[in-house]
């Protein structure tokens, strides 16, 4: 019933910096089947010795034909990591298999209200859904809060505020917690349920919600959401823990 | 084998454990789970295990607590890639909550408070391969780990060790739970890397 996911090598055709420890890489994949928003890959290295390993990482925009795009965030010690944003080159070759996932995903033919809320590089599952509701001309109102460090540390930055700015229907509220923009009214603090009231749906709208980011705050998020009076069967989390490496 | 990338070299030094194909290890406990954690008051946390007659045999949190109680020690790997070796648990055999069943079924259906479901045959719940636990490591078990009481497969990828367990519905007939029914494999063997629908 169900076809195995074939391991496919792909080949990096591009790279972009999102932050000093960020890159989004643009890879070729023959055959690529696609792919819904919120959806990842396996990747996979062998070294020399015949050392392979594998991590998963979440596809970041809609495919172009055969073309994919990964944002990988480098992890202290993250051998994967640290070769995906160091190392490898364009032109270089990599194993992967995907897409997978079929619960963290939003269906573009969905017109209900979306909540994104997004802790560091958290935003990268939720980046692909933003960009899967405008390549689908959708009017699904969407609402992120993006929880991040300092704007140093955000990732699309310029490609958000050119979304919200043109679409009515895409309101994004950045959230700093070390280090504010000048200009930016609110001191930096961690997401709290205030930021979720201001910046998120009513629980009455019956929004889908999409939590990504590392455990702590995926919890504390998720537990603030039901605490408000979203149902729980409409919030989807995923998690980055230190050991995505 | 796969292709070698061009300037990767292994960091890690795994090589005297060997682990499931794809997997590395790791010192910390991730935390995986499909929505929020569900909030469980322990004086109406029950647990139940349904024969596919519809008998019901019925466990509340005091009586789990005295029944005996086992404190294994194993491996747990997890879809997502990492294992995690000579983990302590204290919780109730299967084997013993199964004893008084009658049942005939093949199959078990695991129901967790949230709505979490998570399928396997039932032969892999019995013979001291599975608990109900609710202490790890001589605490008493988080709730992001599945506190309460979770269950505990360590032979399955780890999304069968559903947290928040409910109950157990014995059936005829295999029926796919929440990650089976998205793109996950039905059993789920580390060692033989079934993962994904398919592998």
């Amino acid at each position: 019933m169900n076809a195995r996911l074939e391991w496919r090598v792909a080949k990096l055709s591009g790279v972009h910096h999102e932050t000093a420890t960020a890159r989004t890489l643009q890879l070729d994949v023959p055959g690529w089947p696609g792919h819904l928003p919120g959806q990842h890959v396996d990747v996979r290295l062998t070294d020399e010795d015949g050392y392979s390993t594998q991590r998963s990482y979440s596809l970041a925009a809609p495919a172009d034909g055969d073309r994919i795009e990964l944002t990988v965030q480098r992890v202290k010690d993250g051998e994967v990591s640290e070769y995906l944003t160091d190392t490898f080159s364009v032109g270089d070759p990599v194993e992967l298999r995907g897409p997978v996932g079929g619960w963290f995903v939003w269906h573009p033919s969905r017109t209900a209200p979306v909540l994104l809320v997004a802790g560091g590089s958290g935003i990268v599952p939720l980046m692909a859904m933003v960009r899967a509701r405008r390549q689908a001309r959708s009017r699904a109102p969407f609402r992120l809060l993006y929880s991040v460090r300092s704007p140093s540390d955000q990732f699309y930055a310029s490609e958000l505020r050119r979304l919200a700015r043109d679409d009515g229907g895409l309101d994004v509220a950045t959230l700093y917690t070390r280090s504010v923009p000048t200009g930016v009214m609110r001191p930096p603090r961690r997401i709290g349920v205030a930021d979720l009231e201001m910046y998120g749906w009513p629980p009455q709208f019956e929004p889908t919600c999409f939590v990504c980011g590392p455990t702590g705050f995926v919890e504390k998020v998720a537990n603030s959401l039901v605490g408000l009076g979203h149902d729980p069967r409409r919030i989807r989390t995923e998690r980055f823990g230190p050991t995505g490496g | 084998m796969g292709i070698v990338s061009p300037g990767f070299r292994r960091r890690r030094r795994d090589d005297d454990v060997e682990l499931p194909p794809g997997q590395y290890l790791t010192q910390d406990f991730p935390v995986l789970s499909a929505g929020p954690t569900p909030n469980i008051p322990l004086d109406r946390w029950q647990f139940t295990i349904s024969s596919e007659i519809g008998q019901e045999y019925q466990w509340t949190w005091d009586e789990l607590l005295e029944l005996p109680a086992e404190e294994p020690t194993v491996d747990i790997h997890c879809v997502t890639k990492w294992s995690k070796l000579g983990t302590t648990w204290r919780g109730v055999s299967l084997d013993l909550l199964m004893e008084e069943v009658e049942t005939t079924a093949d199959y078990a259906l695991v129901h967790c408070y949230g709505g979490y479901t998570t399928n396997l045959p039932l032969e892999d719940l019995l013979d001291g391969k599975a608990w109900v636990v609710y202490e790890y490591e001589g605490s008493e078990l988080a709730p992001q780990h599945g506190g309460p009481a979770r269950l505990l497969v360590p032979h399955l990828y780890f999304w069968k060790s559903a947290k928040w367990v409910r109950g157990i519905q014995l059936q005829e007939f295999d029926e796919p739970g929440f990650w089976e029914s998205v793109g996950y494999h039905n059993y789920g063997d580390p060692w033989r890397e079934e993962r994904y629908a398919g592998d």
